[in-house]
């Protein structure tokens, strides 16, 4: 099962013409993913890495059935092209793109919600690394190998701290169900508490790695949506002890900018709702070990 | 981005915001000819800089007389303005705002803001204003009035309405409260604003409602399609490290600690930072090389981090997706070479190309310190620093 991508899952890349897009297109169809076309405007009817390009997703999904898109478009046009996904009828959508103006992002929340739940677009971005299921498929742009196959969620804003867990997990023989990151933007399209409903219906996920960072209310959401919930353990860390208020750091939402938004509170009210958090991010595969072996002792 | 006071009341006033007329000085000579040309008999000279409480640290002044407009601007010229806001160094004040002085009757707060739980814009209003926001929230929680905007409906006015009756407003201010709000939206819609702040917003002694003074601050994503604002960019505002740094498609934030980063990733750079801190170490900056990294971005990150003197160790911390450690280890090796090295450097690779990369540092004879895991390279960097002298 895993979630959100599987083997079978029918992906296709909208910007798989170009140069960053065509590459990881590629490591994707090396590592086993269904990727079954491109998108680009102006580019249909060329073929790319043996896969038909057409000009609109529309025409994509029309002739080959895809349900997912991995979108690869630069900034000012990020947002058109996530819509573009939306109305032709794919389910969901990962996107890898860094500075998308929040403003855009606000139009496509709320286009979003004008489709039913039974078509709607669930999109995981921006600026994200994308979405791995090890030994089944990805989308996004994360060294695969890294990942060891297994039944632990990973649910992250960043890229790289999100390899760090899974490589500390894989040394310890801990496994990954699906790592989903979900981005380091101030409006993304999938919160922390949406992935984790996810994992907690997932029959192959016994328990989720949340890894979160300073600025937002995503982290004290999921942990109020958890303790009433959430059956499966959930071991977190939150990035930005050091980090002074009122500075971006790196990504456009790591910022201090109200109350509750700092690492050290985020903690308390992780606690607070009875989440395990590592100490230190050294820590996040031995902790999640200690959580596991706890869980198989009590069971 | 930030933008001065006088460019956010220039550009509210272009939307309809009531605005004091007021005059920009380069020089105290300037001050004082801006003074006499705006007439009257008491001006506010106001410090313009990308900061707030500047009232509190002395950059603006009542002044009663054109003289004393010149003898206060030439106190301020050239000065580094400390405020609460502000680091230790300050801010420096090449540009001064001259204004009429007016008649205040109260004073309120407003403010517009990206409200990340409804991912929508939302007001922000108290009929308490004049005190910073956070003091404000503090102090005075109750009288805070929030409100969020649908994008698609915009701000409808019976909303306006309602948060000027309810900010105890009567009479032709509640038009006039109307007029701002909505060029206050239009404003931050229309230009991909991130903040829109008016505090003071004054009732004069007549009851008309005026922006006494005013903040604004931009969506740096949204500025490839804002060149009007992106014009605005002052550098003599910005921390010349990050400045720098961001010219080379580095993400830098410099801290005041010994131990200089070098990490990909923002969310590992944090928790690299996180690890020097629990280690007993403290980091210098907040450094994100980002994906990709050629050996030319690495030797410039490591110019970058030792620009900054206090540095006495540095750590680099790479766990390669799209990056890949054997151009990062030629980066570190080149670096170490044409910098002229004399301070310890630490290097953790892992993911791609781990073990080319490994060799590339091993091979190159150089005296670096490596180690496997975040926490051993935290260690290690903290336990090389030079030990101060006691």
């Amino acid at each position: 099962m895993a979630i959100l991508i599987t083997e079978n899952t029918r992906v296709i890349v909208q910007g798989m013409s170009g140069r960053i897009g065509q590459f990881h297109a590629a490591d994707m169809i090396k590592h086993g993913t269904n990727v079954v076309s491109g998108v680009t405007p102006g580019k249909g009817g060329e073929t790319l890495l043996d896969r038909p390009l057409f000009n609109t997703v529309r025409e994509a999904v029309d002739a080959t059935g895809a349900e997912a898109s991995l979108l690869f478009v630069p900034p000012p046009f990020a947002a058109d092209a996530i819509m573009e996904a939306a109305d032709a009828g794919i389910r969901t959508a990962v996107c890898v793109t860094d500075g998308i103006p929040a403003q855009d992002m606000m139009r496509v929340k709320r286009y979003l919600r004008r489709y039913p739940e039974s078509r709607k677009l669930r999109l995981i971005g921006p600026n994200c690394a994308g979405i791995i299921s090890p030994g089944k498929g990805f989308m996004g742009i994360m060294p695969p190998h890294i990942y060891m196959p297994g039944r632990v969620g990973i649910i992250g804003r960043s890229g790289t701290l999100g390899y760090e867990a899974a490589s500390q997990m894989k040394a310890l023989g801990i496994g990954v169900s699906t790592s989903v990151g979900i981005g380091g933007d101030p409006i993304n399209g999938s919160s922390f508490r949406d992935i984790l409903e996810l994992f907690q219906q997932d029959p192959e996920t016994d328990a989720v790695m949340m890894i979160g960072e300073i600025g937002g209310p995503q982290e004290a959401e999921a942990a109020a949506w958890a303790a009433k919930h959430m059956t499966k353990p959930i071991v977190a860390y939150i990035a930005g002890l050091s980090a002074p208020k009122g500075r971006k750091m790196g990504h456009a939402g790591a910022i201090i900018s109200a109350f509750g938004e700092s690492a050290q509170e985020k903690v308390e009210i992780l606690t607070a709702a009875g989440i395990t958090v590592a100490p230190n991010p050294s820590a996040m595969g031995e902790t999640m070990a200690r959580v596991l072996t706890q869980r198989r002792a009590a069971a | 981005m930030d933008i001065h006071e006088y460019q956010a009341k220039e550009i509210l006033g272009r939307f309809g915001v009531p605005v004091p007329k007021g005059g920009l000085a380069y020089s105290p000579e300037q001050a004082a000819y801006r003074a006499r040309e705006l007439g009257g008999n008491a001006w506010v000279v106001k410090a313009q800089v990308h900061a707030g409480g500047r009232g509190a640290a002395g950059g603006v002044k009542l002044c009663c007389s054109v003289d004393e407009v010149q003898n206060y601007a030439s106190s301020l010229f050239g000065r580094q303005l400390v405020t609460k806001q502000t680091d230790q160094a300050g801010k420096g004040v090449y540009r001064l705002w001259v204004e009429p002085a007016c008649d205040i009757a109260k004073e309120l707060y407003l403010g517009f803001v990206l409200d990340r739980k409804t991912e929508r814009i939302m007001i922000v209003a108290s009929a308490h204003g004049g005190m910073e926001i956070e003091d404000l929230a503090e102090t005075d929680p109750q009288s805070l009035r929030r409100m969020t905007i649908d994008p698609a409906a915009g701000l409808v006015e019976f909303q306006a309405r309602e948060l000027a009756f309810g900010l105890g407003l009567a009479g032709k201010q509640v038009n006039q409260m109307v007029t701002v709000l909505q060029a206050c939206y239009r404003a931050y819609r229309d230009l991909d604003a991130m903040m829109v702040e008016i505090n003071p917003l004054v009732i004069t002694g007549s009851g008309d409602l005026l922006a006494v003074d005013a903040k604004m601050s931009f969506d740096t994503n949204a500025l490839f399609r804002r060149p009007e604002i992106a014009e605005l960019r002052d550098r003599s505002q910005e921390d010349p490290r990050e400045s720098t740094a961001g010219d080379h498609g580095l993400a830098y934030v410099g801290l005041t600690g010994d131990i200089g980063c070098i990490i990909n990733g923002a969310g590992l750079a944090m928790a690299t930072m996180d690890m020097i801190k629990l280690a007993g170490g403290e980091p210098a900056n907040f450094l994100d090389i980002g994906g990709g990294a050629s050996p030319e971005r690495v030797v410039r990150a490591f110019r970058t981090v030792l620009a900054d003197p206090i540095v006495s160790v540095i750590l680099v911390n790479i766990f390669a997706g799209i990056n890949r450690c054997d151009w990062v280890a030629e980066g570190v090796v080149k670096a170490y070479r044409e910098v002229g090295m004399t301070i310890p450097v630490v290097v953790r690779l892992a993911g791609t190309n781990v073990e080319e990369g490994k060799a590339i540092l091993q091979e190159s004879g150089l005296p670096l310190i490596t180690a496997d895991t975040l926490a051993e390279a935290a260690a290690k960097a903290v336990a090389v620093r030079p030990k101060l002298a006691a």
